[in-house]
């Protein structure tokens, strides 16, 4: 029989390539309304941290230093009122064999395809996840596409992402590029089902409970080094896998008082499939053009239930802006002699503004480094925007329009992280819920569900679902 | 204009969808412009010139055809241009901790 290989074609027979290339069979944890077993899932396809803590460890991932930024934080409490400002230290995950905590992602994904008997990986990513699984592929024999998004039509593409796809080379992988445009997710497919490679999706239980070992060494290294959990960890927030296995680490190691600060860079406006704003951004992620969409829908992901569902875990969630997150990363090298690329400092611009908040006898732990290079640095980034008409100014941060102009603020005193309503998230969540289940009966258990999605309760979930007419 | 032999690492184009075949959900500035994709490999041709349409072997070893575009593909990525904007901040921050100005 020959297959039919149009889009259409190809998209109706996505349910079955991608169970061949999971080897997860999703349905298990449905229970045909909108309630799924999210902790069944995680726990009987993912691992335990005894297990990761080897699994990474053999493949030199993990373990990654602490440090203390005590200039940055000197810096805060001259900017705080009197008490304030918080101990800012940093969890240096660009020390992870490819330079950013997506290593702990990767290493569980291509452990468990090996594992399986699969011959090769297959991700789509622009971002440092596949740097990350090449090299895991390399160390362990298996081979490796990588699919990025990386041009406009004019054939202009971000330095971040061309730096990205020269990293993945580097690991002996193939990197097919395409423009932009969300029928990435086609050719994907078409290369699951021509390779029969693993998927090494980043939202798979195993990728996800990669991350749980960075909470859970955050937990022990703050109790050897001070004799106590951190009060607060600040996490990027993208598609919600780092902000979900770091907090289920840290509920794991008992550290359930630890408050989780989901933080992205605020693109508002820009569309992320429009070919003509694709280079009008900075960011190619860490911002609100993934952080909000998969908040509110965790489940339009490339599989059926994605393990990453960052509602349940934050207790805040905060913008910055791209030229705040510039300054910052500009301030890290200058103040602290670290210099690391500016996508990983987006929570550090969020905890410099949120250590004003707290007492200086708190500690906030910016959670993540990335490395940086050629092309994925604060000049070529910037250099890059004006090349796209975006205007650099020094000024006032709120001023910022994403895709217009970058404003870099002319004090770090105007660093200011900013609060997104979570009952507004939380609303459209339910929402978005509600219409990707049509005809469905709404059950007690479904509720009990929706408030545990949500980070709520029944009766938030209730008058939710009264003012939807539900 | 130059020869790629066969075996040569070479880049290619292709055009995966027409404007016409885009996705539904697509914004209508990307549904102008067709899908493409671009991807590098030995080339399996005997020998072939920029234009051409060749077969070609990726590093894993997967064969794909496409258009040639460029032999022996070079990275252009760098560190850009000087961005003098950004030469403030150094000295500005270093400023404050020393308590200079009134910022005690």
């Amino acid at each position: 029989m020959i297959k039919d290989m149009s889009y259409e074609g190809l998209m109706s027979r996505k349910n079955e390539i991608m169970k061949k290339a999971v080897g997860i069979d999703y349905f298990e944890f449905e229970s045909g309304s909108i309630r799924f077993d999210y902790e069944k899932m995680m726990r009987e396809t993912g691992y335990s941290i005894q297990e990761m803590q080897k699994i990474q460890g053999e493949a030199g991932v993990g373990n990654t230093p602490v440090y203390e930024l005590r200039n940055l934080t000197k810096l805060a409490r001259k900017l705080a009122s009197n008490g304030k400002g918080a101990r800012i230290f940093i969890k240096d995950e660009a020390a992870n064999p490819s330079g950013s905590f997506k290593a702990r992602r990767a290493a569980n994904s291509i452990y468990h395809a090996k594992k399986l008997g699969y011959k090769g990986v297959i991700a789509a990513t622009s971002g440092n996840y596949g740097a990350a699984v090449a090299s895991q592929a390399a160390m362990k024999g298996l081979k490796c596409i990588i699919v990025q998004e990386c041009y406009d039509s004019k054939g202009f593409g971000q330095p971040e992402i061309i730096e990205k796809a020269r990293k993945c080379e580097a690991y002996g992988a193939e990197v097919l590029q395409l423009s932009v445009g969300p029928e990435l997710f086609y050719i994907f497919l078409k290369l699951l089902e021509e390779t029969e490679y693993f998927n090494a999706s980043l939202y798979t239980p195993f990728g996800i409970a990669g991350v749980e070992t960075l909470g859970y060494e955050i937990a022990m290294q703050f109790r050897e080094m001070e004799g106590k959990d951190p009060d607060v960890v600040v996490a990027t927030n993208a598609g919600g896998g780092n902000v979900t296995g770091t907090a289920r680490g840290l509920i794991k190691a008992g550290a359930e008082n630890v408050q989780v600060i989901g933080a992205s860079v605020n693109l508002k406006g820009l569309h992320m499939a429009s070919d003509e704003q694709f280079n009008k951004k900075s960011f190619t992620t860490g911002h609100t053009g993934f952080g909000m969409p998969f908040s509110t829908w965790p489940d339009r992901s490339d599989v059926p239930r994605s393990a990453a569902r960052a509602l349940r875990y934050m207790d805040r969630y905060v913008t910055v802006n791209q030229g705040e997150v510039f300054y910052i990363t500009e301030a890290l090298a200058q103040l602290e002699g670290l210099e690391r690329g500016p996508a990983g400092n987006t929570s550090l611009a969020a905890a410099f503004s949120l250590a004003q908040e707290l007492n200086e006898d708190k500690i906030i732990v910016v959670q993540e480094t990335e490395y940086t290079g050629a092309g994925k640095h604060i000049q070529p980034q910037l250099s890059f925007a004006k090349e796209n008409s975006i205007k650099i100014l020094i000024g006032e941060p709120k001023d910022e329009i994403p895709g217009k102009n970058i404003i870099l603020p002319k004090e770090p005193s105007l660093i200011k992280a900013k609060d997104l309503d979570l009952n507004k998230i939380r609303k459209s969540y339910i929402k978005n819920c509600i219409a990707n289940n049509p005809n469905v009966n709404i059950t007690e258990q479904d509720i009990l569900f929706l408030a545990e999605e949500t980070n709520s309760n029944v009766d938030f979930v209730k008058q939710i679902l009264e003012e939807l007419n539900k | 204009m130059s020869i790629a032999k066969k075996g040569t690492w070479v880049r290619v184009h292709n055009i995966v969808l027409n404007p016409s075949e885009r996705a539904p959900q697509v914004p209508d500035d990307t549904k102008n412009v067709p899908l493409e994709m671009w991807d590098k490999g030995f080339l399996l041709n005997d020998e072939a010139k920029i234009g051409d349409n060749v077969e070609v072997e990726t590093y894993i070893g997967r064969k794909i055809e496409g258009k040639l575009i460029e032999i022996n593909p070079s990275y252009g990525h760098d560190y850009g241009k000087c961005v003098p904007e950004l030469l403030y901040i150094g000295r500005q921050l270093r400023s404050i901790l020393e308590g200079g100005e009134s910022n005690d």
